[in-house]
Protein backbone atom coordinates (compact mmCIF):
# COMPACT_ATOMS: atom_id res chain seq x y z
CA UNK A 1 0.00 0.00 0.00
CA UNK A 2 3.03 2.45 0.70
CA UNK A 3 4.24 1.09 -2.33
CA UNK A 4 1.39 2.24 -4.41
CA UNK A 5 1.22 5.48 -2.22
CA UNK A 6 4.97 6.60 -3.66
CA UNK A 7 4.43 5.30 -7.16
CA UNK A 8 0.86 7.84 -6.97
CA UNK A 9 3.12 11.06 -5.48
CA UNK A 10 6.23 10.05 -7.43
CA UNK A 11 4.09 10.20 -11.35
CA UNK A 12 2.46 13.25 -9.92
CA UNK A 13 4.97 15.30 -9.07
CA UNK A 14 6.74 13.35 -12.45
CA UNK A 15 3.98 15.06 -14.33
CA UNK A 16 3.88 18.58 -12.66
CA UNK A 17 7.65 18.72 -13.24
CA UNK A 18 6.97 17.93 -16.88
CA UNK A 19 4.58 20.59 -17.31
CA UNK A 20 5.88 23.40 -15.07
CA UNK A 21 4.28 25.73 -16.37
CA UNK A 22 1.10 25.08 -14.38
CA UNK A 23 2.98 24.90 -11.32
CA UNK A 24 4.72 28.56 -12.27
CA UNK A 25 1.81 29.71 -12.53
CA UNK A 26 -0.28 29.31 -9.62
CA UNK A 27 2.57 30.60 -7.51
CA UNK A 28 2.31 33.63 -9.59
CA UNK A 29 -0.98 34.42 -9.35
CA UNK A 30 -0.96 33.78 -5.64
CA UNK A 31 1.92 36.94 -5.84
CA UNK A 32 0.20 39.10 -8.52
CA UNK A 33 -2.94 38.91 -6.14
CA UNK A 34 -1.30 39.70 -3.08
CA UNK A 35 0.64 42.78 -4.69
CA UNK A 36 -2.38 44.13 -5.79
CA UNK A 37 -3.25 44.65 -2.60
CA UNK A 38 -1.24 47.20 -1.04
CA UNK A 39 -1.26 48.91 -4.62
CA UNK A 40 -5.41 49.41 -4.09
CA UNK A 41 -4.74 50.75 -0.49
CA UNK A 42 -2.19 52.87 -0.61
CA UNK A 43 0.84 52.81 1.61
CA UNK A 44 -0.46 53.83 4.86
CA UNK A 45 2.02 50.90 7.01
CA UNK A 46 -0.52 50.42 10.40
CA UNK A 47 -3.50 49.54 7.74
CA UNK A 48 -0.85 47.57 5.63
CA UNK A 49 -0.09 45.81 8.80
CA UNK A 50 -3.80 44.93 9.78
CA UNK A 51 -4.46 43.29 6.35
CA UNK A 52 -1.66 41.77 5.43
CA UNK A 53 -2.11 37.96 7.11
CA UNK A 54 -6.16 38.18 5.46
CA UNK A 55 -4.91 39.03 2.37
CA UNK A 56 -2.02 36.46 2.43
CA UNK A 57 -4.59 34.02 3.09
CA UNK A 58 -7.65 34.77 0.98
CA UNK A 59 -4.76 34.70 -1.97
CA UNK A 60 -3.69 31.54 -1.05
CA UNK A 61 -7.28 30.23 -1.32
CA UNK A 62 -7.94 31.28 -4.43
CA UNK A 63 -4.52 29.90 -5.61
CA UNK A 64 -5.26 26.71 -4.20
CA UNK A 65 -9.01 26.14 -6.02
CA UNK A 66 -7.68 27.68 -9.32
CA UNK A 67 -4.94 24.66 -9.22
CA UNK A 68 -7.69 22.20 -7.82
CA UNK A 69 -9.60 22.57 -11.03
CA UNK A 70 -6.84 20.26 -12.81
CA UNK A 71 -6.44 17.82 -9.62
CA UNK A 72 -8.36 15.15 -11.33
CA UNK A 73 -9.63 16.88 -14.68
CA UNK A 74 -6.57 15.17 -16.93
CA UNK A 75 -6.71 11.97 -15.35
CA UNK A 76 -10.40 11.83 -16.28
CA UNK A 77 -10.25 12.66 -19.40
CA UNK A 78 -7.53 10.37 -20.90
CA UNK A 79 -8.90 7.24 -18.71
CA UNK A 80 -6.25 7.13 -16.17
CA UNK A 81 -8.50 8.08 -13.52
CA UNK A 82 -10.12 5.30 -13.72
CA UNK A 83 -7.44 2.57 -14.47
CA UNK A 84 -5.89 3.65 -10.90
CA UNK A 85 -9.35 3.37 -9.38
CA UNK A 86 -9.21 -0.52 -11.06
CA UNK A 87 -5.92 -0.88 -9.88
CA UNK A 88 -6.92 -3.22 -6.92
CA UNK A 89 -5.23 -0.74 -4.67
CA UNK A 90 -7.58 1.35 -2.20
CA UNK A 91 -8.92 4.04 -3.80
CA UNK A 92 -8.91 6.33 -0.60
CA UNK A 93 -4.97 5.63 -1.20
CA UNK A 94 -4.66 6.90 -4.78
CA UNK A 95 -6.60 10.33 -3.90
CA UNK A 96 -4.47 10.77 -0.87
CA UNK A 97 -1.17 10.66 -3.05
CA UNK A 98 -2.53 12.79 -5.51
CA UNK A 99 -3.74 15.45 -2.58
CA UNK A 100 -0.14 15.15 -1.29
CA UNK A 101 1.19 15.33 -4.21
CA UNK A 102 -0.63 18.57 -5.31
CA UNK A 103 -0.06 20.17 -1.97
CA UNK A 104 4.05 19.48 -2.39
CA UNK A 105 3.98 21.99 -5.81
CA UNK A 106 1.26 24.35 -4.28
CA UNK A 107 0.63 24.93 -0.58
CA UNK A 108 4.42 24.54 -0.18
CA UNK A 109 5.76 26.45 -2.37
CA UNK A 110 2.55 29.35 -1.30
CA UNK A 111 3.61 28.54 2.46
CA UNK A 112 7.63 29.85 1.50
CA UNK A 113 6.79 32.74 -1.22
CA UNK A 114 4.86 33.91 1.99
CA UNK A 115 8.03 35.22 3.51
CA UNK A 116 8.93 37.92 1.44
CA UNK A 117 5.69 38.52 0.87
CA UNK A 118 5.23 39.58 4.83
CA UNK A 119 7.81 42.42 3.89
CA UNK A 120 5.56 44.16 1.86
CA UNK A 121 3.00 44.35 4.60
CA UNK A 122 5.29 45.22 7.14
CA UNK A 123 4.40 42.40 9.32
CA UNK A 124 7.82 41.65 11.60
CA UNK A 125 9.73 38.90 12.32
CA UNK A 126 7.30 37.17 14.79
CA UNK A 127 4.33 37.82 12.88
CA UNK A 128 5.92 36.34 9.99
CA UNK A 129 6.65 33.23 11.31
CA UNK A 130 3.42 32.74 12.75
CA UNK A 131 1.93 33.63 9.10
CA UNK A 132 4.26 30.79 7.78
CA UNK A 133 3.48 28.58 10.40
CA UNK A 134 -0.84 28.63 10.54
CA UNK A 135 -0.07 28.57 6.16
CA UNK A 136 2.00 25.10 6.61
CA UNK A 137 -0.47 23.95 9.07
CA UNK A 138 -3.67 25.30 6.94
CA UNK A 139 -3.19 24.61 3.18
CA UNK A 140 -3.57 21.01 3.75
CA UNK A 141 -6.90 21.46 4.84
CA UNK A 142 -7.50 23.85 1.87
CA UNK A 143 -6.17 20.91 -0.93
CA UNK A 144 -8.11 18.13 1.16
CA UNK A 145 -11.70 20.57 1.42
CA UNK A 146 -10.95 21.61 -2.45
CA UNK A 147 -10.09 18.19 -3.88
CA UNK A 148 -13.75 17.08 -2.72
CA UNK A 149 -14.88 20.12 -4.78
CA UNK A 150 -13.04 19.07 -8.08
CA UNK A 151 -14.23 15.67 -7.22
CA UNK A 152 -18.21 16.31 -7.20
CA UNK A 153 -17.78 18.53 -10.17
CA UNK A 154 -15.75 16.48 -12.63
CA UNK A 155 -16.75 16.69 -16.26
CA UNK A 156 -19.15 19.33 -15.28
CA UNK A 157 -19.38 22.37 -18.04
CA UNK A 158 -18.69 25.37 -16.10
CA UNK A 159 -17.39 23.07 -13.36
CA UNK A 160 -15.08 26.06 -12.97
CA UNK A 161 -16.80 28.54 -11.12
CA UNK A 162 -19.14 26.08 -9.41
CA UNK A 163 -15.91 24.44 -7.07
CA UNK A 164 -15.57 28.21 -5.98
CA UNK A 165 -18.99 28.52 -5.02
CA UNK A 166 -19.14 24.93 -3.22
CA UNK A 167 -15.69 25.42 -1.43
CA UNK A 168 -15.07 28.75 -0.32
CA UNK A 169 -18.00 28.61 2.05
CA UNK A 170 -16.18 25.40 3.76
CA UNK A 171 -12.78 26.86 3.83
CA UNK A 172 -13.76 30.34 6.16
CA UNK A 173 -12.47 28.25 9.44
CA UNK A 174 -9.11 28.01 7.98
CA UNK A 175 -9.31 31.61 6.67
CA UNK A 176 -10.41 32.48 10.29
CA UNK A 177 -7.77 30.74 12.19
CA UNK A 178 -5.17 31.20 9.78
CA UNK A 179 -5.76 35.50 10.29
CA UNK A 180 -6.16 35.28 13.60
CA UNK A 181 -2.97 33.61 14.37
CA UNK A 182 -1.20 36.38 13.19
CA UNK A 183 -3.57 39.02 14.85
CA UNK A 184 -2.55 37.24 18.06
CA UNK A 185 0.87 37.45 17.59
CA UNK A 186 0.74 41.14 16.76
CA UNK A 187 -1.28 41.59 19.79
CA UNK A 188 1.72 40.36 21.55
CA UNK A 189 -0.68 37.09 22.75
CA UNK A 190 0.35 33.16 22.03
CA UNK A 191 -0.97 31.84 18.72
CA UNK A 192 -0.86 28.25 19.75
CA UNK A 193 -4.50 27.99 20.33
CA UNK A 194 -5.41 29.26 16.78
CA UNK A 195 -2.25 27.46 15.27
CA UNK A 196 -3.69 23.93 17.35
CA UNK A 197 -6.91 24.39 15.47
CA UNK A 198 -5.69 24.86 11.82
CA UNK A 199 -3.40 21.74 12.59
CA UNK A 200 -6.89 19.94 13.50
CA UNK A 201 -8.45 21.16 10.46
CA UNK A 202 -6.14 19.81 8.60
CA UNK A 203 -6.38 16.50 10.25
CA UNK A 204 -10.20 16.17 10.58
CA UNK A 205 -10.08 16.81 7.32
CA UNK A 206 -7.16 14.11 6.26
CA UNK A 207 -9.63 12.04 7.88
CA UNK A 208 -13.14 12.78 6.12
CA UNK A 209 -11.87 14.19 3.19
CA UNK A 210 -10.75 11.04 0.72
CA UNK A 211 -13.85 9.04 1.75
CA UNK A 212 -15.78 12.17 0.36
CA UNK A 213 -13.91 12.37 -2.32
CA UNK A 214 -13.70 8.52 -3.45
CA UNK A 215 -17.45 8.21 -3.66
CA UNK A 216 -17.61 11.63 -5.68
CA UNK A 217 -15.26 10.32 -7.88
CA UNK A 218 -17.31 6.72 -8.63
CA UNK A 219 -20.24 8.86 -9.23
CA UNK A 220 -18.86 11.66 -11.47
CA UNK A 221 -17.17 8.00 -13.52
CA UNK A 222 -20.23 6.55 -14.27
CA UNK B 1 -15.93 -17.55 -12.47
CA UNK B 2 -17.33 -14.36 -13.46
CA UNK B 3 -21.26 -14.29 -13.24
CA UNK B 4 -23.54 -11.35 -14.04
CA UNK B 5 -27.57 -11.76 -12.75
CA UNK B 6 -30.65 -10.07 -13.73
CA UNK B 7 -28.64 -7.21 -15.32
CA UNK B 8 -30.94 -4.20 -15.88
CA UNK B 9 -29.27 -0.85 -17.85
CA UNK B 10 -31.56 2.38 -18.01
CA UNK B 11 -29.73 5.49 -19.84
CA UNK B 12 -32.17 8.56 -19.64
CA UNK B 13 -35.41 6.94 -20.51
CA UNK B 14 -33.96 4.17 -23.14
CA UNK B 15 -33.72 0.73 -21.13
CA UNK B 16 -30.71 -1.07 -22.94
CA UNK B 17 -31.24 -4.02 -21.55
CA UNK B 18 -33.02 -6.07 -18.84
CA UNK B 19 -32.69 -9.58 -17.19
CA UNK B 20 -29.43 -10.15 -18.76
CA UNK B 21 -27.53 -12.97 -17.79
CA UNK B 22 -23.71 -14.00 -17.95
CA UNK B 23 -21.59 -16.60 -16.48
CA UNK B 24 -18.14 -17.26 -17.87
CA UNK B 25 -16.01 -20.09 -16.32
CA UNK B 26 -12.37 -19.75 -16.41
CA UNK B 27 -10.98 -20.23 -19.89
CA UNK B 28 -14.09 -18.74 -21.76
CA UNK B 29 -14.07 -15.99 -23.94
CA UNK B 30 -17.19 -13.39 -24.34
CA UNK B 31 -17.57 -11.81 -27.38
CA UNK B 32 -20.54 -9.44 -27.09
CA UNK B 33 -21.72 -7.92 -30.37
CA UNK B 34 -23.86 -5.18 -31.30
CA UNK B 35 -25.39 -2.14 -33.03
CA UNK B 36 -23.71 1.44 -32.08
CA UNK B 37 -25.60 2.60 -28.89
CA UNK B 38 -26.78 -1.14 -27.97
CA UNK B 39 -25.51 -1.37 -24.65
CA UNK B 40 -21.98 -2.86 -25.34
CA UNK B 41 -19.52 -0.30 -23.25
CA UNK B 42 -22.35 0.46 -20.46
CA UNK B 43 -22.83 -3.32 -20.19
CA UNK B 44 -18.39 -3.68 -20.15
CA UNK B 45 -18.63 -1.15 -17.52
CA UNK B 46 -20.75 -2.31 -15.44
CA UNK B 47 -18.71 -5.99 -15.29
CA UNK B 48 -15.38 -3.59 -14.54
CA UNK B 49 -17.56 -1.90 -11.52
CA UNK B 50 -17.20 1.49 -13.09
CA UNK B 51 -20.41 2.04 -13.82
CA UNK B 52 -23.80 0.45 -11.22
CA UNK B 53 -26.57 -1.40 -12.96
CA UNK B 54 -29.95 -0.29 -12.76
CA UNK B 55 -30.91 -3.52 -11.43
CA UNK B 56 -28.72 -7.10 -10.45
CA UNK B 57 -25.51 -8.04 -9.57
CA UNK B 58 -21.94 -8.64 -10.55
CA UNK B 59 -20.20 -11.72 -9.08
CA UNK B 60 -16.48 -12.52 -9.34
CA UNK B 61 -15.61 -16.02 -7.55
CA UNK B 62 -19.39 -15.80 -5.99
CA UNK B 63 -18.78 -12.14 -4.34
CA UNK B 64 -20.51 -9.40 -5.27
CA UNK B 65 -17.84 -6.79 -7.19
CA UNK B 66 -18.95 -3.89 -5.31
CA UNK B 67 -18.08 -5.66 -1.65
CA UNK B 68 -14.59 -6.50 -2.89
CA UNK B 69 -13.52 -3.44 -4.83
CA UNK B 70 -10.04 -4.42 -4.46
CA UNK B 71 -9.41 -7.51 -4.80
CA UNK B 72 -11.76 -7.99 -8.13
CA UNK B 73 -9.53 -4.49 -9.10
CA UNK B 74 -6.18 -7.03 -9.16
CA UNK B 75 -7.53 -9.68 -10.94
CA UNK B 76 -8.78 -7.51 -13.50
CA UNK B 77 -7.53 -6.05 -16.31
CA UNK B 78 -9.51 -3.53 -18.00
CA UNK B 79 -8.92 -1.64 -21.34
CA UNK B 80 -11.73 1.39 -22.27
CA UNK B 81 -12.49 3.34 -24.83
CA UNK B 82 -9.78 5.78 -23.46
CA UNK B 83 -6.55 4.59 -23.26
CA UNK B 84 -5.68 5.36 -19.60
CA UNK B 85 -1.92 6.35 -21.05
CA UNK B 86 -0.16 9.95 -19.86
CA UNK B 87 1.01 12.42 -22.49
CA UNK B 88 3.57 13.90 -20.52
CA UNK B 89 5.13 10.86 -19.35
CA UNK B 90 7.40 8.26 -21.43
CA UNK B 91 5.85 4.70 -23.06
CA UNK B 92 8.25 3.50 -20.33
CA UNK B 93 6.81 5.40 -17.19
CA UNK B 94 3.42 4.95 -18.34
CA UNK B 95 4.24 0.63 -18.15
CA UNK B 96 6.39 0.79 -15.25
CA UNK B 97 4.05 3.60 -12.55
CA UNK B 98 0.70 1.27 -13.71
CA UNK B 99 2.84 -2.00 -12.43
CA UNK B 100 4.05 -0.32 -9.48
CA UNK B 101 0.62 0.94 -8.68
CA UNK B 102 -0.87 -2.42 -9.43
CA UNK B 103 2.02 -4.05 -7.00
CA UNK B 104 3.46 -6.06 -9.59
CA UNK B 105 6.96 -6.62 -10.90
CA UNK B 106 7.76 -2.71 -11.96
CA UNK B 107 11.21 -3.03 -13.33
CA UNK B 108 12.99 -2.08 -16.50
CA UNK B 109 13.46 -5.45 -17.54
CA UNK B 110 9.58 -6.65 -17.41
CA UNK B 111 8.22 -3.19 -18.80
CA UNK B 112 10.66 -3.27 -21.38
CA UNK B 113 9.72 -7.58 -22.29
CA UNK B 114 5.60 -6.26 -22.55
CA UNK B 115 6.94 -3.77 -25.16
CA UNK B 116 8.60 -6.32 -27.15
CA UNK B 117 5.47 -8.27 -27.28
CA UNK B 118 3.34 -5.39 -28.52
CA UNK B 119 6.66 -4.12 -30.94
CA UNK B 120 6.95 -0.66 -29.43
CA UNK B 121 10.46 -1.56 -27.92
CA UNK B 122 11.64 1.01 -30.47
CA UNK B 123 9.68 3.78 -28.68
CA UNK B 124 10.42 2.98 -25.07
CA UNK B 125 11.65 6.45 -23.77
CA UNK B 126 9.33 8.58 -26.15
CA UNK B 127 6.78 10.38 -24.46
CA UNK B 128 3.19 8.96 -25.33
CA UNK B 129 2.30 12.43 -26.78
CA UNK B 130 4.49 11.96 -29.79
CA UNK B 131 3.01 8.25 -30.45
CA UNK B 132 -0.24 7.34 -33.04
CA UNK B 133 -3.66 6.45 -32.15
CA UNK B 134 -2.97 2.82 -32.59
CA UNK B 135 1.13 2.88 -30.80
CA UNK B 136 -0.95 4.34 -27.84
CA UNK B 137 -3.85 1.75 -28.09
CA UNK B 138 -0.88 -0.93 -28.00
CA UNK B 139 0.42 0.96 -25.15
CA UNK B 140 -2.76 0.30 -23.29
CA UNK B 141 -2.47 -2.97 -24.46
CA UNK B 142 0.71 -3.72 -22.57
CA UNK B 143 -1.01 -3.63 -19.08
CA UNK B 144 -2.13 -7.48 -20.60
CA UNK B 145 1.50 -8.45 -21.19
CA UNK B 146 2.62 -7.64 -17.25
CA UNK B 147 4.47 -9.83 -15.51
CA UNK B 148 1.28 -10.41 -12.94
CA UNK B 149 -1.22 -11.35 -15.06
CA UNK B 150 -5.21 -10.64 -14.20
CA UNK B 151 -7.29 -13.15 -14.17
CA UNK B 152 -10.26 -11.57 -16.00
CA UNK B 153 -9.80 -9.25 -19.36
CA UNK B 154 -12.50 -6.67 -20.17
CA UNK B 155 -11.47 -5.16 -23.24
CA UNK B 156 -13.41 -2.67 -25.23
CA UNK B 157 -12.93 -2.39 -28.49
CA UNK B 158 -9.90 -3.21 -28.31
CA UNK B 159 -8.71 -3.93 -31.96
CA UNK B 160 -9.69 -0.20 -32.78
CA UNK B 161 -6.55 1.57 -34.73
CA UNK B 162 -4.99 -1.60 -34.57
CA UNK B 163 -2.48 -2.31 -37.59
CA UNK B 164 -2.74 -6.07 -38.96
CA UNK B 165 0.78 -7.09 -36.88
CA UNK B 166 -0.54 -5.74 -33.61
CA UNK B 167 -4.05 -7.75 -34.47
CA UNK B 168 -2.05 -10.55 -34.06
CA UNK B 169 -0.14 -10.66 -31.42
CA UNK B 170 -3.82 -9.73 -29.15
CA UNK B 171 -5.17 -12.89 -30.61
CA UNK B 172 -1.85 -14.71 -29.35
CA UNK B 173 -2.41 -12.94 -26.11
CA UNK B 174 -6.30 -13.84 -25.99
CA UNK B 175 -4.87 -16.99 -26.73
CA UNK B 176 -2.33 -17.89 -23.81
CA UNK B 177 -4.73 -15.91 -21.73
CA UNK B 178 -7.51 -18.66 -21.90
CA UNK B 179 -5.06 -21.24 -22.03
CA UNK B 180 -4.18 -19.92 -18.57
CA UNK B 181 -7.78 -20.23 -17.56
CA UNK B 182 -8.41 -16.67 -17.65
CA UNK B 183 -11.53 -15.14 -18.65
CA UNK B 184 -11.80 -12.74 -21.80
CA UNK B 185 -14.75 -10.48 -21.94
CA UNK B 186 -14.75 -8.20 -25.48
CA UNK B 187 -16.21 -6.43 -28.15
CA UNK B 188 -15.84 -5.69 -31.49
CA UNK B 189 -17.10 -4.45 -34.95
CA UNK B 190 -14.60 -5.88 -36.93
CA UNK B 191 -15.32 -9.49 -37.66
CA UNK B 192 -13.21 -11.20 -35.16
CA UNK B 193 -11.15 -14.29 -35.59
CA UNK B 194 -11.85 -15.81 -31.84
CA UNK B 195 -11.20 -19.26 -30.63
CA UNK B 196 -14.26 -21.84 -31.91
CA UNK B 197 -15.59 -22.00 -28.61
CA UNK B 198 -15.89 -18.28 -27.78
CA UNK B 199 -19.31 -17.22 -26.81
CA UNK B 200 -21.24 -14.78 -28.83
CA UNK B 201 -23.79 -12.28 -27.03
CA UNK B 202 -25.91 -10.41 -29.26
CA UNK B 203 -27.33 -7.33 -27.60
CA UNK B 204 -30.10 -5.84 -29.87
CA UNK B 205 -30.30 -2.38 -30.98
CA UNK B 206 -33.13 -0.03 -30.15
CA UNK B 207 -31.65 2.88 -31.08
CA UNK B 208 -34.07 3.00 -33.90
CA UNK B 209 -37.14 1.13 -32.83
Amino acid sequence: MTAALLAVIRRDLLLALRQRGDVVNVLLFFVVVVTMVPLGVGPELSVLRMIGAGTVWVAALLASIVSLARLFALDYADGSLEQMLLSGQPASVVVIGKILAHWLVTGAPITLAAVPICVMFDLGLESTGTLVAALGLGTPALSLIGAVGAALTLGLRGGGVLVTLLVLPLTVPVLIFGAGAVDATAGGLSPAADLLLLGGLSLGSAALAPWAIVTALRISLE
Amino acid sequence: MLQAIDLECVRGDRCLFQGLGIELAPGQCLHIAGDNGAGKTSLLRILAGLLSPTQGTVLWQGQDITRTREEYGSDLAFVGHLNGVKDELTVLENIRFEAALRGSDASTESALAALIRLGLEDFADVLARQLSQGQKRRVALARLCGAARARLWILDEPFNALDARAVGSLYALIEEQLAAGGIVVLTAHQKVDLPADALRLDLLSRAFA
